[in-house]
């Protein structure tokens, strides 16, 4: 364990190691890894910041499927409305279009059968007419009881 | 077996570990001499290691990274990491982290030829240095003191920038006892006996562990010359010691950079 000029020898090999490791080593290695982790940390912000736009527009996309799902559900119930209420108006008018071809025909039936009694009632008058000009032949003048003829008739 | 002829067990281990010392004057074994195995290897190790990384750094890329420069960046997002949660007083980019990156790299790659063998690496460096060849540099005190010296005028240094040389000299002799003129040669004699312990252990606690570690494989690899069950049970053991060493490795690095990283922020701190 002598100690000897190598001492100061291996001091200035030291000092010069350092002196190029400071000056070429140290700064330019610091520059790439800070560069990549510059890089690496943008990358990472832009990935969230595409994240939260994404997550914005999925958001934005499921209230204009929404909006539009309810629209149509409003349209539906709408033409829903519209259709019962067609069936109604129908349903209506068809009722009163009934009752008016019922009231027509009663009304025919009735005007027929007034005819018919109106018949009846001149073959009726006829009828008795001829009969009692049977009876009577002989001893009535048919013009002369035609007066009390036609107020029979009438009060039948 | 290293050198010819018969070897006693201690003559094995001294070669071993006697250093390729070049003596810069006459005189042999004073401070004027370098030891060039040290000095050669670490530089080498330095060249690589810190090589390879400015290599692929040069080529690095902010996009989508190679397997390579992967591999580099944890290293560096390790070192900054434990950088980070020490060092909050300043742009520990300017210059702690990298000089802590600096240390760990250099440190692990100096620590890790500890796994070499020792004697096959002999069979090269006999033609560089007959008389040894010591391939750990951080199992030389020279190295370890060399780093930790190094840090103790960092700190010296960054304490006078930040503080200014008045205000280090008023916390040299103001702390940590107090303002009272009695006190200075307390408080100074406290702050010298904290730097030099600082030092002390910061380089002998890696010295230590790599000096033992190299002593350890040299003591196995002793089996191999009592025969053939010798260097089967020796490789075994050395296998074993190997795996448990990596973690030494590891540890002393990444301690010997943490501790980097606090006496340099503790610089920075005021009291």
């Amino acid at each position: 364990m002598n100690l000897n000029l190598t001492l100061f020898a291996q001091a200035v090999t030291f000092s010069a190691f350092i002196w190029f490791t400071v000056k070429f080593i140290w700064p330019f290695m610091l520059r790439a890894i800070e560069t990549r982790q510059k890089t690496i940390a943008d990358g990472l912000a832009a990935a969230e910041q595409g994240r939260r736009s994404l997550e914005l527009s999925t958001r934005q996309a499921d209230e204009e499927i929404k909006r539009a799902r309810d629209r149509a559900a409003e349209i539906l119930a709408q033409a829903e409305k519209r259709a019962a209420q067609m069936i109604d108006e129908a349903k209506s008018a068809a009722k009163e279009e009934g009752g008016r071809e019922k009231a027509a025909a009663k009304a025919e039936i009735e005007q027929e059968v007034t005819r018919a009694r109106e018949q009846l009632r001149d073959r009726v008058a006829s009828l008795a007419v001829a009969g009692a000009e049977k009876i009577l032949r002989r001893e009535v003048d048919a013009k002369a009881h035609g007066e009390l003829l036609e107020s029979i008739k009438r009060q039948l | 077996m290293a050198a010819a002829g018969e070897l006693t067990p201690s003559e094995y281990i001294e070669h071993h570990l006697s250093f390729f010392t070049k003596p810069l004057g006459e005189e042999h074994g004073g401070f004027w001499a370098l030891n060039v195995d040290s000095l050669i290897v670490s530089i080498l190790l330095g060249l690589v290691g810190i090589g390879f990384i400015w290599w692929v750094v040069r080529g690095a890329t902010s996009g989508v990274p190679t397997r390579r420069q992967a591999l580099i960046e944890l290293l560096i997002d390790f070192v900054d990491e434990q950088a980070k949660g020490i060092f909050h007083q300043g742009d520990r980019h300017r210059f702690v982290a990298p000089l802590a990156l600096t240390v760990f790299v250099w440190v692990v790659l100096m620590n890790a030829m500890d796994f070499l063998p020792a004697d096959l690496v002999g069979l090269v460096t006999h033609h560089v240095s007959e008389h040894g060849f010591r391939y750990v540099p951080t199992a030389d005190v020279n190295t370890t003191f060399a780093l930790s010296i190094s840090v103790l005028v960092l700190t010296i240094v960054f304490a006078i920038s930040v503080k200014g040389v008045g205000g280090w000299l008023h916390e040299l002799f103001c702390a940590p006892f107090g303002k009272h003129p009695l006190l200075w040669p307390a408080n100074f004699l406290f702050q010298m006996v904290e730097y030099v312990s600082k030092t002390l252990s910061h380089s002998l606690r890696l010295f230590g562990n790599m000096y033992a570690g190299e002593i350890l494989f040299l003591l196995l690899w002793m089996w191999a010359a009592t025969g053939l069950w010798g260097t089967i049970f020796g490789s075994v053991l050395g296998l074993g010691w190997a795996i448990f060493h990596i973690l030494i490795v590891l540890l002393q690095a990444y301690i010997f950079m943490m501790l980097t990283i606090v006496y340099l922020a503790m610089a920075h701190e005021h009291h």
